[in-house]
């Protein structure tokens, strides 16, 4: 709207990109011998299996089904007998019930359960319909079905579907590359939300540090120019919804609102592309792509790794034979999680797995922890305009209500801005966390108790029933 | 089975952007060396000796109280040296050794200390224990001497080795003995206040006047300021807006009666009102965190110094405006809390 408006955000931080994996294509991973399903991937109910100990099943096969509105299937990622319905170790910690898959050595790539259809004979509402069935779910991280995400209530138009490729994670390139070999794909997904949703436009947002990808996405725009590419500044967390529809759109989404409120539903690169290729096919959610990258890593690069893989067989194939003391981070550097045991599968919401050696995680061990000394650099980088220095510490003296009623944190996404830049070593984004989780267990602990019983354990504030409302990529 | 398999766990972020606290406080003292220097060029022994035990008392006090406390050391953080720097440079380089102990041990003691240490404090250390001093020792405070004076390498200002708790000696023939011409035993500020005398542009700029240590040369102190700011270890929002509100304010009294208001080019460069402006109203831990209120208090302060100059008892009004602005960081910083993302800006969408 005004074309003297620089394309991005306020505030925010420019860490390194070390995106060493950009020039190399995607490769594929064989299949682990063994597989593990959680039967929780997404942010919602969990699925509720639909095979049992012993029953063999096919590539593709659904072998858990959605249980209700916010909740999607899960599909077989290879040939093989379902060994055991048990609990294992999840990325977060607890153990998880999870579909175990003993994996057929005769099994091949090609997906054999499948149903091509006809998607332009379809109505919004059965495409919907056909997107849950799918399994997909936001592949950017935040792990949120898609259809849900889609499911516009009738009191907002939807006019701009923006498209985020972002990927303004240090390390991580998956999105990147999906952009650059597969721009087909990505405008047929395109093609499928801006129907879903009813949206007149698309935007596809890219930072400036993938021009090559940029262009590829520019060469198969359709000629009606109801798609188009923008390229804004690299900078951390553009990918974040709200930063990016600020960006492109120069509009703010209010507190405690959706993009929807402002006419916008935000999907990202991965999950349209791949959208665009299991849809027309038929096919369901079994494989995605990871980068597998870091300095503890013999061949890094991105793989299409098939949903279920042990982290195990991930890191064996890219070639870090002893991780022992090293620190093993799914997703990207600045929010990824670091997980505690080589069980956990590569699931849905996994983007990267990123192997930091004891050279990179002893610096910021051994730094010292000084208290605030007022430098205000975290004010200036937080991107939702909040005050952490005041925030840590109120968190410092347990003053959650205090922080959720003056001081936002609600609005606090954990982009971990703050932290990154703090010279006294503060946990800020971390003491948040906690302050968050616990005003949460408040806030149910006050809810009446059939409510309470809807709830999920996903990190979702309980209050929409929908994702937390923004978060990167 | 593998033999149990040990990873590291941590929270996220995993990559930090590598700025400490020592780094930011080991940049400042870098940049307050080169004034230090000057000011030994300037006054010779006497300068370098007080910023020696100045410096030395803040750093013995600070391992004072981490004994008490039972803390670890804090001196490495280099926080201590700072403030003793500081305060040196703000002293006249005739003041009494021992009076420098008795200002170190209050800048440390009652400035920072008593506060819970670094970061906690609420006025800015080495303004404390000036403050304390000019309270204590009015005369000794404001006994000049002046500037390159000969003998200054070989010799000390006879004040300078005062015995403790003694009263120094009147050092009036003395000066009188040592100087080149005209020397009034005043600084600037106070020949202007109270003679009505304006002092020379260039002589002010290279600091070849009576003031403290560290007060004379201001285009010096803004050079190793500016350091400090291009490295974004200081921030240079507060000495504009300091600077910047002195300089306009001055100008509207000078156009107003220029016959009794000096130039503005004078109230920027006299006294400490740069070096106070660069490096002390910039204390972080001192000073407001939000974008807006860090223009509040650097105005702030600007126009509480020129007020002071021109209609209070005082010749120099730097630390009483610093002082002030320390004691409304905290309300300013309330009152300008920052603009949470897309609040007031919905119905616009």
């Amino acid at each position: 709207m005004f074309p003297w408006r620089k394309k991005t955000f306020s505030r925010g931080v420019h860490p390194d990109g070390n995106k060493s994996t950009a020039g190399s294509p995607i490769r594929r991973m064989p299949f682990a011998s063994r597989m593990i399903l959680p039967l929780a991937q997404h942010i919602g109910k969990p699925a509720v299996p639909l095979v049992r100990a012993g029953e063999e099943v096919v590539r593709g096969q659904p072998i858990a089904r959605a249980n209700g509105f916010l909740s999607v299937p899960i599909h077989a990622p290879a040939d093989g007998v379902v060994e055991s319905i048990e609990l294992k170790p999840s990325a977060r910690g607890p153990w998880v019930e999870s579909i175990v898959i003993r994996v057929y050595e005769a099994s091949t790539q090609e997906i054999r359960w499948a149903e091509p259809r006809d998607l332009d004979a379809l109505s919004p509402k059965e495409l919907l319909q056909v997107i849950q069935d799918s399994g997909m779910v936001g592949l950017g991280g935040a792990a949120f079905p898609s259809h849900a995400k889609m499911t516009v209530p009738g009191e907002f138009a939807i006019h701009t579907l923006i498209v985020n490729g972002c990927e303004c994670e240090p390390y991580l390139t998956c999105d990147h590359k999906l952009m650059r070999e597969h721009p087909d794909d990505l405008m047929q997904g395109i093609r499928i939300a801006m129907r879903a949703i009813g949206a007149g436009r698309a935007i596809i947002g890219v930072e400036d540090n993938k021009p090559d990808a940029a262009a590829a996405m520019r060469a198969r725009l359709p000629a009606d120019g109801a798609i188009s590419v923008e390229v804004v500044p690299t900078k951390y967390p553009q990918g974040a919804e709200k930063m990016l529809i600020k960006s492109l759109l120069g509009i703010e989404v209010p507190p405690g609102k959706l993009p929807m409120h402002v006419g916008v539903v935000v999907n990202n690169v991965g999950t349209l592309t791949q959208l665009g290729q299991i849809l027309p096919a038929g096919q369901g959610l079994t494989e995605r792509v990871v980068t597998v990258t870091g300095p503890g890593i013999k061949k890094p690069g991105d793989y299409w790794v098939p949903i279920g893989t042990p982290m195990r067989t991930v890191l064996e194939w890219a070639g870090a034979q002893d991780v022992s003391e090293r620190e093993i981070i799914l997703g990207g550097p600045m929010m990824g999680q670091a997980v505690a045991s080589l069980e956990v599968p590569v699931t849905k919401a996994v983007s990267g797995i990123l192997v930091f050696d004891r050279r990179h995680i002893e610096a910021p061990a051994s730094r010292r922890s000084y208290p605030c000394i007022k430098c205000g650099e975290c004010v200036n980088v937080c991107p939702m305009g909040l005050n952490p220095s005041m925030l840590g510490m109120l968190a410092a003296r347990r003053e959650y209500d205090l922080m959720s009623s003056d001081h936002h944190i609600g609005e606090c996404f954990e982009c971990g801005c703050c932290t990154y830049v703090c010279p006294a070593h503060i946990p800020l984004v971390q003491q948040f966390k906690v302050a968050k989780a616990i005003l949460r267990e408040r806030v149910a602990a006050k809810a009446p108790a059939h409510e309470s019983g809807e709830r999920f354990d996903f990190g979702a504030p309980p209050t929409h029933g929908r994702k937390p409302s923004v978060h990167p990529d | 089975m593998t033999q149990p398999l040990r990873l590291e766990l941590r929270t996220a972020p995993h990559v930090v952007k590598g700025t400490s606290v020592e780094r930011i406080m080991f940049h400042v003292v870098l940049a307050l060396l080169p004034i230090c220097a000057f000011a030994v060029w300037q006054y010779g022994l006497s300068a370098l000796a007080l910023m020696l035990t100045v410096v030395a008392t803040c750093l013995l006090t600070e391992r004072l109280f981490n004994r008490l406390s039972s803390t670890a050391s804090t001196l490495s953080d280099w926080s201590a040296t700072i403030t003793g720097l500081l305060l040196a440079l703000t002293l006249p380089p005739s003041f009494p050794l021992w009076m420098g102990v008795v200002a170190g041990f209050a800048a440390i003691a009652l400035g920072k200390a008593l506060f819970g240490g670094i970061g906690y404090n609420v006025f800015n250390p080495a303004l404390v224990g000036r403050a304390f001093v000019q309270a204590a020792f009015p005369v000794a405070i404001t006994t000049w001497v002046p500037a390159q004076f000969p003998g200054r390498f070989s010799e000390f200002v006879p004040t300078t080795l005062t015995a403790p708790l003694m009263i120094p000696p009147d050092i009036t023939a003395w000066v009188k003995g040592h100087v080149v011409d005209g020397f009034t035993g005043a600084t600037p500020l106070a020949r202007w206040k109270f003679e009505n005398q304006v002092a020379d542009f260039g002589d002010m700029l290279s600091g070849v006047s009576a003031a403290s240590v560290g007060e004379t040369s201001a285009l010096l102190v803004l050079v190793c300021g500016l350091y400090l700011a291009a490295r974004r270890f200081l921030d240079w929002r507060i000495p504009a807006a300091i600077l910047g509100s002195a300089l306009l304010l001055a100008l509207l009294f000078h156009l107003f009666d220029p016959t009794r208001f000096p130039p503005p080019y004078f109230v920027l460069l006299s006294g400490g009102l740069v070096l106070g402006a660069v490096f002390m109203a910039t204390d972080m831990a001192t000073s407001p965190v939000t974008p807006l209120g860090v223009w509040i208090y650097g105005i702030l302060i600007g126009v509480t110094t020129v007020m002071i100059r021109y209609f209070g008892g005082l010749t120099e009004g730097i630390m009483y405006a610093i002082l002030l602005g320390n004691a409304l960081t905290p309300l300013i910083d309330q009152v300008t809390q920052p603009r949470v993302f897309g609040a007031g800006k919905g119905k616009k969408a």
